[in-house]
C-alpha cells in the first residue's frame, strides 16, 4: 500500500495539471478539504466509510475468484431494502442496517448462482444487474417508496431515532465509521484465521487443489459473493442511515465501483483496504472541495483511481519480473 | 427496417469487433470505456469542425488509442484482463465526464451537433458481417487468430506471435468500439451526456456470447437488442399504464436472460480471458 502513495501523488499532480489547475494550488485545496480541522477530517472519514465497506466486499469476492463488479447494484438494493424496512417502522438502526446487508447479499448471491449454475461470467452479470438496479431505484423512489404526499422522487426522510448516532452537531461524523473499521478487522480475521477463509482463498487461488481437497468450490464462491454483496448493501445502508436519511435517484454515486480500486490497491487484503480507503476518502473529500472552484473537479477521483489501478498492474508486473 | 438497424448499430458495431477480440482470447471489459471515449471524441470533433464524418473518424482514433493503452497492460504486462478493463472504464468515465463538465458546464443544457444520414455507416455495418466472417474463418490469419484464442502455445510453436495476433484482433475490436460510440453520439443522439453509453458495451459483450462467438449471430443478437430498445420508445410513446423504468430495464434484462439460457451451452474459446505468458 505505502509503495503506491508516491505514485498516487504523482498521478494527482499530473491530472490536476492536465485539468488546467495549478497543481500546487489544487493540492492545497484538496489537503485543506480533506484534513482541514475537525470538519475536513470528519468529511474524509465519512467518505472513507462506504469506500471501505464496498472495498472489503471486493476483497472477499475477488479472493474467491469471483469478479464482483456489481457493488453498485448491491449498494442500491441494500439501500432500498433498508428504506422498505424503515417504512414499516419495524425497528431501530440496527434492524434497518441488517436488512440492507441482507438485500445486498441476496443481489450478490444471484450473480454467484448465475455463474456456478449457468456459467454466466460474474464480471458481466453483475454489471447488467447494476443497470437493472438503477431502474429499480428510479421506479421505487417514484412509486412504492416515494415519500407520501409529495411529488419529489425520493423516499420519506428517516426519523431521528432511525438514523445512526452522531458524535457532535458540528460535523457529519457518524457511528458507521466505527462499524466499517471494526468490520475490516473482522474480515481480516475471517480470511486469515478461519477454515472458511482458508477454503475461500484456496478456491480463488487454486481451484484444482480446492477440488482435490473435496471442497464444494461452487458453494464457497456463492457464499463469497453473497458476503461481498452484503458488505456493499451495508455500505448503502450506512450511507442512508448515516448521512442523507433519504434515498433519491442519485443515491448510488458510484460507491460500488470505487470499491474496486480500494480493494486492489489494498492488495486484496482487508487491512490494506482500510489504509487505501482512508487515502481515497481523503482524496474524495478533497476533490469535493476542489469542485467548488473547478467544475467537474470531483470527477478527478475516477481519473486518479483508474490511473492508480493501472500503475498497480504495472508495478506488480515489474515485481513479478524481478522475482 | 433502417430505423431498427440504426437503433441496433452501437451495440452491433461493438459486438462485431468484440467477437474478433474474443476469438483471439481477449475479453475486453474496457469495451464500455472505449465506446464512451469514441462517443465523446466524436461529439467534440463534430462540434469543432461541423463535419460529422470527421467526428466518426475522431471517435475511431480515440477508441484505438484507449485500446492501445489497455493492450499495453493486457498483452505486454500480462495483466488480468478484467482488472485492466475495469481501470480503463473508470478512466474513460472520469476523463469524459470531467472534461464535458468543464467545457459545457453542469447545467446539462441539451447539446446539439450536426448529424448524418447514416445509410453509408449502416451499409458498412451490414458488410462487416461477411467481411469479418471471411477474415476469421477463411483466411490463414483468421485460423491463427482463432487458434490464439483456443490454444496459444500451439500457435506460438508454429511460428506465429500470439501477442501480435491478439494485438491485431483487439485493435480491430477497438476501432469498431469507436465506431459504435461515435455512431451513438453523432447519429443516434446528435448530442452527448455523461455516461452516454449506459452499459451498451457490456450488452455487446453479452451479445457476443449469445452469438456463439460468430459475427453473423452476434449481429443478429444485437439487432434483437436494438429491437428491444426501439420497442421501449414505442411503448412509452403509446403511454401504456406501466412504469417507464420497466421498459428502460428491458435491454439489460434481455441481455442477462440470454446469458442465463445460453450459459454454458455457448462454445467459448478455450483460452478466453487468460493472459498469455510466453514460455521462457
Amino acid at each position: 500500500m505505502t509503495r503506491f502513495v508516491p505514485a498516487i501523488i504523482l498521478i494527482l499532480l499530473l491530472s490536476l495539471w492536465a485539468f488546467g489547475v495549478n497543481p500546487i494550488t489544487g493540492c492545497e485545496i484538496i489537503a485543506r478539504g480533506a484534513f482541514g480541522g475537525e470538519i475536513g477530517l470528519s468529511r474524509t472519514l465519512v467518505a472513507m466509510t462506504p469506500l471501505l465497506l464496498t472495498g472489503l466486499g471486493m476483497v472477499i469476492a475477488w479472493r474467491a475468484g469471483m469478479y464482483n463488479i456489481g457493488g453498485e447494484g448491491q449498494y442500491i438494493i441494500g439501500g432500498l431494502m433498508g428504506a422498505s424496512v424503515a417504512k414499516l417502522h419495524f425497528g431501530g438502526p440496527g434492524v434497518i442496517l441488517l436488512s440492507t446487508g441482507l438485500g445486498g447479499a441476496f443481489y450478490g448471491a444471484l450473480a454467484g448462482w448465475l455463474q456456478v449454475k449457468r456459467g454466466v461470467h460474474a464480471a458481466i452479470s453483475t454489471i447488467l444487474l447494476n443497470f437493472i438496479a438503477l431502474q429499480i431505484l428510479a421506479w421505487a423512489v417514484t412509486g412504492p417508496l416515494q415519500a407520501p404526499g409529495t411529488t419529489a422522487s425520493q423516499t420519506a426522510t428517516l426519523e431521528p431515532g432511525q438514523m445512526l448516532a452522531k458524535w457532535s452537531n458540528r460535523t457529519d461524523l457518524h457511528s458507521g465509521v466505527l462499524l466499517a473499521v471494526l468490520l475490516s478487522f473482522a474480515v481480516w480475521m475471517l480470511l486469515s484465521y478461519t477454515s472458511f477463509g482458508f477454503h475461500l482463498r484456496l478456491t480463488g487461488e487454486n481451484p484444482l487443489a480446492a477440488r482435490a481437497a473435496m471442497l464444494n468450490a461452487d458453494r464457497i464462491r456463492v457464499q463469497a459473493i453473497a458476503l461481498s454483496g452484503g458488505l456493499c448493501g451495508l455500505a448503502g445502508g450506512v450511507q442512508f442511515l448515516g448521512t442523507s436519511g433519504v434515498i433519491d435517484v442519485g443515491f448510488n454515486q458510484q460507491w460500488g465501483f470505487l470499491g474496486i480500486p480500494v480493494a486492489l490497491l489494498g492488495g486484496l487484503n482487508a487491512l490494506g483496504a482500510l489504509a487505501s480507503s482512508f487515502l481515497f476518502g481523503a482524496l474524495m473529500a478533497g476533490t469535493q472541495s476542489l469542485s467548488r472552484s473547478v467544475l467537474g473537479g470531483d470527477l478527478l477521483i475516477f481519473v486518479i483511481q483508474g490511473a492508480a489501478v493501472l500503475t498497480f498492474l504495472a508495478m506488480r508486473k515489474r515485481e513479478r519480473g524481478n522475482a | 427496417m433502417l430505423d431498427l438497424l440504426r437503433f441496433a448499430a452501437p451495440v452491433a458495431f461493438a459486438s462485431l469487433g468484440e467477437t474478433v477480440g474474443q476469438r483471439a482470447g481477449v475479453l475486453n471489459i474496457g469495451l464500455e470505456g472505449m465506446m464512451l471515449s469514441g462517443a465523446y471524441a466524436g461529439m467534440l470533433a463534430t462540434r469543432q469542425t461541423g463535419n460529422p464524418w470527421v467526428g466518426i473518424l475522431a471517435g475511431v482514433v480515440a477508441a484505438v488509442l484507449v485500446g492501445l493503452l489497455q493492450l499495453i497492460f493486457v498483452l505486454k504486462l500480462e495483466a488480468d484482463q478484467v482488472v485492466a478493463g475495469t481501470a480503463i472504464n473508470l478512466l474513460a468515465l472520469g476523463v469524459t465526464s470531467a472534461s464535458y463538465r468543464k467545457i459545457f458546464g453542469e447545467s446539462g443544457e441539451l447539446l446539439s451537433i450536426p448529424s448524418i444520414s447514416n445509410s453509408a455507416l449502416i451499409g458498412f455495418m451490414v458488410l462487416s458481417v461477411p467481411m469479418l466472417t471471411w477474415l476469421l474463418f477463411k483466411t490463414r490469419w483468421g485460423l491463427a487468430l482463432r487458434a490464439a484464442g483456443e490454444y496459444p502455445d500451439a500457435v506460438q510453436a508454429s511460428g506465429f506471435s500470439v501477442v501480435k495476433l491478439r494485438l491485431q484482433a483487439c485493435l480491430i475490436g477497438a476501432a469498431y468500439a469507436g465506431l459504435a460510440g461515435a455512431h451513438l453520439s453523432i447519429v443516434n443522439a446528435a448530442s452527448f451526456q455523461e455516461e452516454l453509453t449506459k452499459g451498451r458495451g457490456f450488452i455487446a459483450i453479452a451479445m457476443v456470447t449469445f452469438g456463439r462467438f460468430n459475427p453473423a449471430w452476434a449481429f443478429v443478437a444485437s439487432v434483437v437488442i436494438g429491437g428491444a430498445e426501439m420497442l421501449q420508445y414505442r411503448l412509452q410513446a403509446q403511454s401504456i399504464q406501466a412504469p417507464p423504468q420497466l421498459f428502460l430495464a428491458l435491454p439489460y434484462v434481455f441481455a442477462l436472460l440470454v446469458l442465463v439460457f445460453v450459459g454454458k451451452g455457448g462454445r467459448a474459446p478455450g483460452a478466453l480471458g487468460i493472459p498469455y505468458r510466453k514460455e521462457q
